[in-house]
């Protein structure tokens, strides 16, 4: 059989619904080692998906077409940012089930269905390539989360899952009637048929704006992120890796598909509002992470500051940025995710969360010291580490766009070092304070399961992040061609008539730029 | 020759009739066979169904009784869910009411009498054959409101609902005698064609007053107030009668006068349809959110979905009111549903609970049930992947297509309101520690119903997504 005539996308979709549904009528043991099965069996179809992705090849691949819902159309199928981004999906899946593993012992059984209900909604998410489809892919993602924060959240989860679910929501519903719109203008709700259709520059703002209602809630930026810390830190570990590492990345995917090559007039636009919020977000959330005694809510303060320089890099307009931005989300799922596995290790030891609860553990956990160093590095943005090829893309592109907004942005990455370093000198050195801290014993085997494929793959990415440029970049030129005709002029532009700065000035051909890539 | 024409297209309502007939004598010497004529009335209304799908399956679209009635596909197809509504009434009907001691033999013969007039209500065009079509239906539905007579609150909510529906019968009529004054007919088509000229203020009051009373009818606001008390009082079944079939018919009939009567003066309608669409989505939200009584909940739950539905008819298109189709078919599905299982709310003592401190916790002790009740209460709320979500989408895809924007972005964003209450519910199912009084449901009937409704409320409606858009196509396509 040809590898192009299996519904490799429809399989994966369905395996988590299939084991969703057994997991349901099976005792607690039995529902775990269905829903790790599941998982891991996604992961290798997601292997495989990766391995057969022909990155010189058509712009979608695996599609599907099926006209089961009338005008809901089955259509899937991925290009390369959506490849990333559901590998993160399933490469994240098996690691949550893992990390519930000992700690989730009430209503096991729902809480797998729950988790693999979910993972289909991100995999479909990141392959529909129908509106309504997307719609619903992303929508009904609300359901499960907010019974995984409900049932085996932390004290105040009533609270955050309500929060989570109504602001969500209410950002989303505007979004649906833009594509309501849309659909009815274009007669079709085709995304690549879209993707290529010209708005009228006054309905793009609108549409625009109803769009970047559902995605700004989602991503989260700043002011619409208080959603964020409720949920992160109320959720149970899992929950929140899957927040972390995956949700928050639907948002950046949205504006990535949707707002940049659907309104480009529109999101030139509003290229200072985009860049001011983020500006915002990233010292604000910054500073307020550094005075957080709750070691999760310092991590959730942490990913909107990520999530800002991703919009930073999104709306730069040009390929350094927009793939920065890519790596970004990829590398932020990998890290925040790890980091709060870290959370959730200690946490099943001494169940708090409060930073000063511990101190001095690299003595009794030296092994959990050294992974926790890592992420920790990986989130300052350390060469090396993941976290630093996607900021400096980001960086870099966003420098041609806007000096002032690089200038703040990049005081993220100092803030960043400060908040993450002072968290972990209050963990891991000092003395030890706390005996109960002190008795901790270091991290067996499940935990080292966890832990150790996210540094090998953040590492990786950090030092050869070509394996995961490679599928995006075709893509991202699509995009970027495709956005040119509304691309902001840039102010670091060197004066061309100063002669002080004449002779330092290095001339680019536009076809030696070409040739090099962007990097 | 003409006479037998006509006859020949009320013969579902014929059926009907002789059949609440021989059944009513039936009862009056068989005093405790409520589940034999429950049957026998179930078997009368799949007769009467039968003769209304073959009319659809011709496509019949025939004028009764000099322009009394008209046997159209949009008719046939409102009486079609009458009746589907109206049977699963009559099924899930018999334990509870023998429970509190009321199941006699009056009850399906009262429902078929019932549909006898929502089937004049939904062919009617003629205020006069509006008005007894109308009142047929009502005033079974005042008896069935009291039809646990030992019980104060029903007695109170089938008396509330009396004097009210008196009141909003006698606006409807005020309408409708100022209409025919200044239009001349109390034919639709005449109606219509005086309308085509000047509308005078005389009209206009009329027009206000006729669709006050249907607003009444269909408990959209303003005139909303005896929704809540009526279905709480009223016997769980009852209710969930009441939600389902009437507000069907009621709707029908709405759309039918203000398009074939007023449809060409859509300005003059439209304002009116919009502000009481938008009354009734926020105040259904906002007016549930402090209920405790999950009747009351489902009360404000139906004055909130009425909203949604309006949307459709103030597009005034065909689109439209397809779309309305759509979300009765589904809304009918969803709130029947939601009463089959809050009529599984049993306690140990056989008593029927009805409060959200009855069903905390609910997921732990009867997880099935806690789960469809999770799956209607978010169908209601139209979040998807659930069927509900289809509903809404059409909805607010016509209103977007007429270019209704403005109404569209309010009533969605109102929307959220009311996902509120519908989450409270499953969270207090779900998030809050048992209570443990509800036990196990020894009702297979009920258990079916539900679980059948459930799964159509599941993304697995989605399959019926096509089918659907098919036929509520069809059937509008008969009024324009």
């Amino acid at each position: 059989m040809n590898a192009a005539d299996i519904p490799v996308l429809s399989i994966m979709l369905a395996i988590p619904v299939v084991a969703a549904a057994l997991c349901l009528f099976v005792r607690a043991e039995l529902a775990r080692i269905i829903a790790l099965s599941a998982t891991l069996l996604n992961l290798v179809l997601g292997v495989w998906l990766w391995i057969s992705y022909d990155p010189a090849g058509a712009q979608w691949q695996f599609t599907e077409s099926a006209t089961l819902f009338g005008p809901i159309g089955w259509r899937l199928g991925i290009d390369g940012i959506s490849l990333t981004l559901i590998m993160l999906s399933v490469f994240l899946m098996p690691i949550c089930i893992g990390a519930s593993w000992t700690s989730i012992q009430k209503r096991v059984g729902e809480y797998m269905a729950a988790f693999l209900l979910m993972e289909t909604l991100m995999i479909g998410v990141f392959a529909a390539q129908d509106l309504l489809l997307f719609y619903i892919f992303f929508e009904a993602g609300l359901i499960p989360m907010y019974l995984i924060i409900g049932i085996w959240g932390g004290q105040d989860r009533i609270y955050a899952s309500y929060k989570f679910f109504l602001y969500t929501l209410l950002g989303s519903l505007v979004m649906l009637i833009a594509m309501l719109w849309m659909i009815q203008f274009a007669g079709t709700a085709d995304i690549p048929t879209l993707l290529n259709t010209d708005f009228p520059a006054e309905a793009q703002k609108w549409l625009w704006f109803a769009f970047f209602a559902s995605f700004a809630v989602k991503m989260p930026m700043w002011p619409v992120h208080t959603w964020l810390p409720d949920a992160h830190v109320q959720a149970p570990t899992a929950g929140s890796v899957i927040l972390a590492g995956v949700l928050l990345k639907m948002g950046g995917y949205g504006f990535l598909r949707f707002s940049l090559p659907m309104f480009p007039e529109a999101s030139a636009d509003f290229i200072p509002l985009v860049f001011g919020l983020s500006m915002v977000a990233v010292v604000y959330t910054s500073l307020v992470a550094l005075v957080q005694q709750d070691m999760k809510k310092l991590i959730a303060y942490s990913s909107v500051a990520h999530m800002a320089i991703v919009t930073v890099g999104l709306f730069t307009f040009n390929q350094q940025g927009i793939e920065g931005a890519i790596i970004v989300m990829l590398s932020h799922g990998l890290v925040s995710g790890a980091l709060f596995l870290c959370v959730g290790v200690i946490y099943d030891r001494l169940h708090t969360r409060e930073i000063s609860r511990y101190g001095g553990i690299s003595v009794n956990m030296p092994k959990y010291a050294l992974l926790f160093m890592l992420f920790t590095m990986a989130s300052v943005g350390l060469p090396g580490t993941s976290g630093f090829v996607g900021e400096f893309l980001s960086l870099a592109g966003a420098y041609k766009v806007s000096t002032w907004a690089t200038f703040i942005a990049t005081t993220g990455i100092i803030l960043g070092a400060g908040y993450m370093l002072y968290l972990y000198r209050r963990i891991a050195f000092g003395p030890q304070v706390n005996a109960d801290a002190a008795a901790m014993s270091d991290i067996n085997g499940r935990e080292m399961w966890l832990l150790a494929p996210i540094a090998v793959v953040v590492l990786w990415m950090g030092v050869y992040p070509e394996t995961f440029l490679a599928p995006i970049r075709r893509d991202v030129a699509t995009i970027v061609a495709r956005i040119e005709r509304a691309a902001p002029v840039g102010d670091s532009k060197l004066k061309l008539v100063d002669p002080t700065t004449a002779r330092y000035r290095v001339v680019h051909s536009p076809e030696k730029n070409m040739a090099e890539g962007s990097h | 020759m003409e006479l037998n024409a006509s006859l020949s297209l009320v013969r579902p309502e014929i059926i009907l009739s002789f059949s609440a007939l021989a059944l009513l004598l039936l009862a009056a010497w068989r005093e405790q066979a409520g589940r034999l004529i429950s049957i026998l009335a179930v078997a009368a209304l799949s007769a009467a169904g039968a003769f209304v799908i073959n009319f659809m399956m011709k496509g019949t679209n025939l004028s009764a009784f000099d322009g009394l009635l008209v046997n159209d596909a949009f008719g046939n197809f409102s009486k079609i869910l009458i009746f589907i509504a109206a049977t699963i009434s009559l099924m899930i009907a018999p334990r509870f009411l023998e429970n509190a001691g009321a199941m006699r033999a009056e009850y399906p013969v009262l429902i078929l009498l019932s549909c006898i007039g929502m089937g004049v209500m939904v062919s009617a065009t003629d205020l006069i054959s509006l008005y007894i079509g109308l009142e047929l239906q009502s005033l079974s539905a005042y008896v069935l409101a009291s039809f646990v007579r030992s019980d104060g609150r029903s007695a109170e909510a089938g008396l509330k609902y009396f004097v009210l529906g008196a009141l909003a019968s006698g606006m409807l009529l005020f309408g409708a005698s100022l209409v025919y004054g200044f239009a001349g007919s109390t034919s639709f088509a005449a109606i219509g064609a005086a309308m085509d000229a000047e509308v005078g203020l005389g009209l206009i009051f009329g027009i206000v007053f006729i669709l006050s009373g249907l607003a009444f009818k269909i408990s959209a606001a303003p005139f909303h107030m005896w929704t809540p008390d009526v279905y709480e009082g009223a016997p769980t079944p009852v209710t969930a009668f009441f939600a389902s079939a009437p507000k069907v018919a009621a709707i029908a009939l709405t759309i039918r006068i203000v398009l074939e009567a007023f449809g060409s003066q859509i300005l003059v309608w439209q304002q009116i349809i919009i502000a009481v669409a938008l009354m009734s989505i926020i105040i259904g939200a906002v007016g549930a959110i402090g209920q405790q009584n999950l009747k009351r909940l489902m009360a404000y739950s139906s004055i909130n979905n009425v909203g949604f539905i309006l949307i459709g008819l103030a597009t005034g298109t065909e689109q439209g009111i397809s779309a309305m189709l759509v979300y009765l078919v589904i809304y009918v599905a969803m709130t029947l549903g939601s009463f089959v299982c809050l009529m599984q709310l049993k306690d140990k003592d056989g008593g029927y609970r009805e409060e959200f401190a009855d069903i905390a916790g609910l997921s732990k002790t009867r997880p099935a049930l806690a789960a469809a009740l999770l799956i209607f209460m978010l169908s209601l709320a139209g979040i998807p992947p659930l069927f509900g979500f289809w509903g809404k989408l059409v909805v607010f895809n016509a209103a977007v297509a007429a270019g209704l924007l403005p109404l569209a972005v309010i009533g969605i964003t109102a929307s959220v309101i009311g996902t509120f209450y519908y989450l409270k519910v499953v969270k207090v199912m779900y998030f809050d520690d048992a209570a443990d009084v509800i036990v196990e449901n020894d009702d297979k009937v009920l258990a079916w119903t539900g679980g059948v409704l459930a799964a159509a409320n599941s993304p697995l409606g989605y399959f019926a997504i096509p089918a659907l858009g098919i036929w509520t196509a069809y059937a509008a396509r008969a009024l324009f």
